[in-house]
């Protein structure tokens, strides 16, 4: 088999499990809040139309939003309980996730809930209440049972929406079928994204397969097939989770981060493979978005990963100077140790600036070489960028300091904004400096004369808790400064290019053999 | 005399600023057969409901057997009371024998005690007992209304109530099923109050006759006392099942139609 391929079915265990645990309690979260309001809004027009209408508005907001809400929402929430209970939890993963995705679906339970109960032929209540049924009773054994098969067919739509949107709970760290997807649209591996997909669709197929039995067993009142739909899916969840209670009985794992690009997972691997190593159970959260991974390792969600000194000294300490490389570093350590006890272990020996990069052939036609240059062609040229360099402080410095503005801009996944400016959708990309790409692609990187972008040192950044573990951070000691750019840009090439690339877990050996850490 | 077993006194219901009952005061006796006639709207539908409190008065009092209906919780009430209407509400999902054993079952009867109760009153509406473990949608419209009155009297009632519940049937099937339920009234030695509006089967079934218009007591006594009423508009009320056998006779004779 092929050998991505192989390492994807290695994983399914894991991310199938806890796709299905976390689709399976929301799912049943939504039902045990949804049906109770549905029956209280069946009753009363004025509740129905607000449940409804709120449930309506929920719905309309794209489910990647609303996972990504609930991490303030909760890390705000934490910070509550901790205040008062002394003790807080964790603001992402699970619990994100499970309460937005019940969120989701409790639209399609409530809506035809409220249809099934509220479409009961009148003369069946009246004869309900007319043989002396009290309300409970009429709900329970008439109203109930008739509007069960399309509350079934809400529940349907429910599942397959669930496990659909439990896809996108990634970004927030939650394990799921969507790591898949995520990692593979990073690294351009169309088998692991297509791999990610089937999975999710097979996995809702199947739930939706055994709750149509379920609706059908209700529509004609035959209890053999209710019993078969139910059983099905309590075997197949229980079979699903099994994998995850042997995992759950180790010792509590390490938890390595990642943000969402592959220098980002091939170092996660390379930490990952270190601690393992030194005999430490890991696990690792991937595609962790740039705010969140900093602010979990804060709060010890998770234990290590690797970030950039600019970065953190823009957007985590809000700072607009522009110190040279090595003061920033100092000062940078010690701010963030004194604001969240968060370790600076060292600088890993290369830097992964932004920087403007274009197709040489079209800048040389041009004639850009630095930035200055840019500034004069820059209303008649489209800029590409990542998904969150033009909210990012770097890009207001860089406007501020040549006049930089575009024709137009547009954002991408960093794989499309690749492609995007060698396919000629766009002439300039605010690109990664360490970025195996910039070389393969034949790009240049303009110079930055006036020094607005500020360095970026890849940094490992270790946790309060964690910091004070010798055993650890030893282990993670010999990756400081042992990095050099070009050694990084070969290992993200080896991900990225399209033929004979590597998982980022094979490139984190070869990185490590590179190195002479095996 | 016999004594009093539904009482009505001073009885309003306004829907939305309409007097759909008008301090409407009513005795029926034990063991009587009354029939409420009236055009639509006159209000007697909603002064059948407020004797198994399906409407609850604005004002006045209901009484049954004596004791204000309100002394029971409502639910504990219509247990007591049959009730057959003409949709008759069937339960879809339930058997004949459980729709008819519904009550019971509300009350806690054990399953075999409920079983041979719904086979006797299988035999008592004239059904086969084959048709106790067939769904409703499996019979007639006929068959469905003598289930709703064996699930009515499943509880052993002493009261029925009856709202146009041979209506929807064909002539036959109804003229049928009201000389059997006439006979089932005496038998059982209930007291019924039947709203409809076929002047025929009131004066063909009922003992006494209470003519209602808008909301209030028009007038009321047996058929032939209600023929020699003062009021016109009763009398012809009342005389029109004959006007219209006379012009039925007369057709069917085939003499020209003189109306």
């Amino acid at each position: 088999m092929n050998p991505r391929l192989a390492a994807a079915f290695r994983l399914l265990p894991s991310y199938l499990g806890q796709h299905v645990l976390l689709s399976a309690a929301a799912l049943t979260l939504g039902l045990v809040i949804s049906l109770p309001l549905a029956v209280a809004a069946s009753r009363g027009a004025r509740l129905r139309w607000a449940v409804l209408t709120v449930a309506g508005a929920v719905q309309t907001i794209p489910s990647l939003a609303l996972l990504a809400l609930f991490y303030p929402l909760l890390l705000a929430l934490s910070a509550v309980a901790k205040s008062l209970f002394g003790a807080g939890f964790s603001a992402l993963g699970f619990l994100p996730s499970l309460l937005a995705l019940a969120l989701y679906s409790m639209l399609p339970i409530l809506r035809n809930t409220v249809a099934g109960l509220t479409g009961v032929d009148a003369a069946i209540v009246e004869a309900a209440r007319g043989v002396g049924m009290t309300d409970r009773q009429r709900l329970m054994q008439v109203e109930l049972p008739l509007a069960a098969p399309v509350i079934m067919a809400g529940v349907r739509t429910a599942a397959v929406w669930t496990i659909g949107a439990a896809t996108l709970s990634t970004p927030v760290g939650q394990t799921s079928l969507g790591d898949y997807i995520f990692s593979g649209l990073q690294t351009e591996d169309w088998v692991l994204v297509l791999f990610g997909c089937a999975a999710a669709a097979g996995l809702a197929l199947v739930v939706d397969q055994l709750l149509g039995l379920i609706e059908a067993g209700t529509a004609r009142r035959d209890l053999r097939r209710i019993g078969l739909g139910a059983a099905g899916l309590i075997v197949g969840v229980l079979i699903a989770v099994a994998p995850l209670v042997s995992i759950g009985s180790a010792p509590a794992p390490v938890v390595i981060g990642a943000k969402n690009f592959s220098e980002q997972y091939i170092l996660a691997d390379l930490m990952a493979e270190r601690l393992k190593a030194a005999g430490y159970s890991v696990s690792q959260k991937d595609d962790l978005g740039s705010a969140v991974a900093y602010q979990a390792v804060a709060s010890g969600e998770i234990d290590a990963y690797v970030d950039y000194s600019g970065t953190l000294w823009a957007n985590v300490l809000k700072r607009a100077d522009n110190p040279p490389r090595a003061v920033l570093l100092a000062q940078l350590t010690q701010a963030l140790n004194k604001r969240n006890g968060v370790v600076l272990q060292g600088a890993l020996g290369f830097e992964n600036a932004y920087a403007l990069a274009m197709r040489r052939d079209r800048a040389q036609a041009l004639g850009i070489r630095t930035l200055d240059d840019l500034a004069r062609h820059a209303p008649d040229l489209t800029l590409g960028s990542d998904l969150e360099f033009l909210s990012r402080p770097e890009w207001t410095a860089l406007q501020s300091a040549y006049g930089l503005k575009f024709k137009a801009e547009r954002r991408f996944q960093p794989t499309f904004m690749y492609k995007a400016v060698t396919g000629g959708d766009v002439d300039v990309i605010s690109a990664f400096s360490s970025d195996g790409r910039i070389a393969a692609d034949d790009l240049v990187v303009l110079t930055d004369p006036r020094q607005a972008i500020p360095p970026y040192d890849a940094v490992i950044l270790v946790s309060a808790k964690r910091a004070r573990d010798s055993r650890f951070v030893a282990a993670l000691r010999p990756l400081v400064g042992a990095i050099p750019v070009e050694t990084m840009r070969a290992a993200n090439l080896s991900v990225d290019r399209d033929r004979n690339k590597l998982a980022p877990a094979q490139a984190a050996d070869a990185l490590a053999a590179r190195i002479g850490l095996r | 005399m016999a004594a009093p077993m539904i009482e009505l006194s001073g009885v309003s219901k306004i829907y939305g600023g309409a007097r759909a009952v008008d301090d409407l005061s009513l005795t029926i006796a034990a063991g009587a057969f009354v029939a409420l006639v009236g055009g639509s709207g006159s209000g007697k539908t909603t002064s059948l409901k407020m004797i198994n409190g399906l409407v609850r008065p604005d004002a006045g009092e209901v009484r049954l057997d004596g004791a204000p209906i309100g002394v029971v919780e409502p639910h504990m009430l219509r247990r007591g009371i049959g009730y057959v209407f003409q949709e008759v509400g069937l339960f879809p999902h339930l058997t004949v024998a459980e729709n008819i054993a519904i009550t019971p079952k509300l009350q806690g009867s054990p399953p075999p005690e409920r079983a041979a109760r719904a086979l006797e009153l299988l035999d008592l509406v004239g059904l086969p007992r084959d048709f106790a473990s067939r769904r409703p949608a499996a019979l007639s419209g006929g068959q469905r209304q003598r289930v709703g009155v064996a699930r009515a009297l499943a509880a052993r009632p002493r009261v029925m109530l009856m709202d146009e519940p041979f209506g929807a049937l064909d002539p036959i099937t109804r003229d049928a099923l009201g000389s059997e339920y006439r006979r089932l009234h005496q038998d059982l030695g209930l007291t019924t109050v039947m709203v409809t509006h076929d002047m025929t089967e009131a004066v063909l079934l009922a003992d006494a006759i209470v003519v209602l218009a808008d909301g209030r007591l028009r007038a009321q006594g047996t058929p032939a006392e209600l023929a020699r009423s003062e009021d016109p508009a009763v009398r012809a009320l009342i005389e029109t099942p004959r006007r219209q056998a006379d012009r039925v006779r007369r057709r069917l004779d085939g003499e020209a139609d003189a109306a």
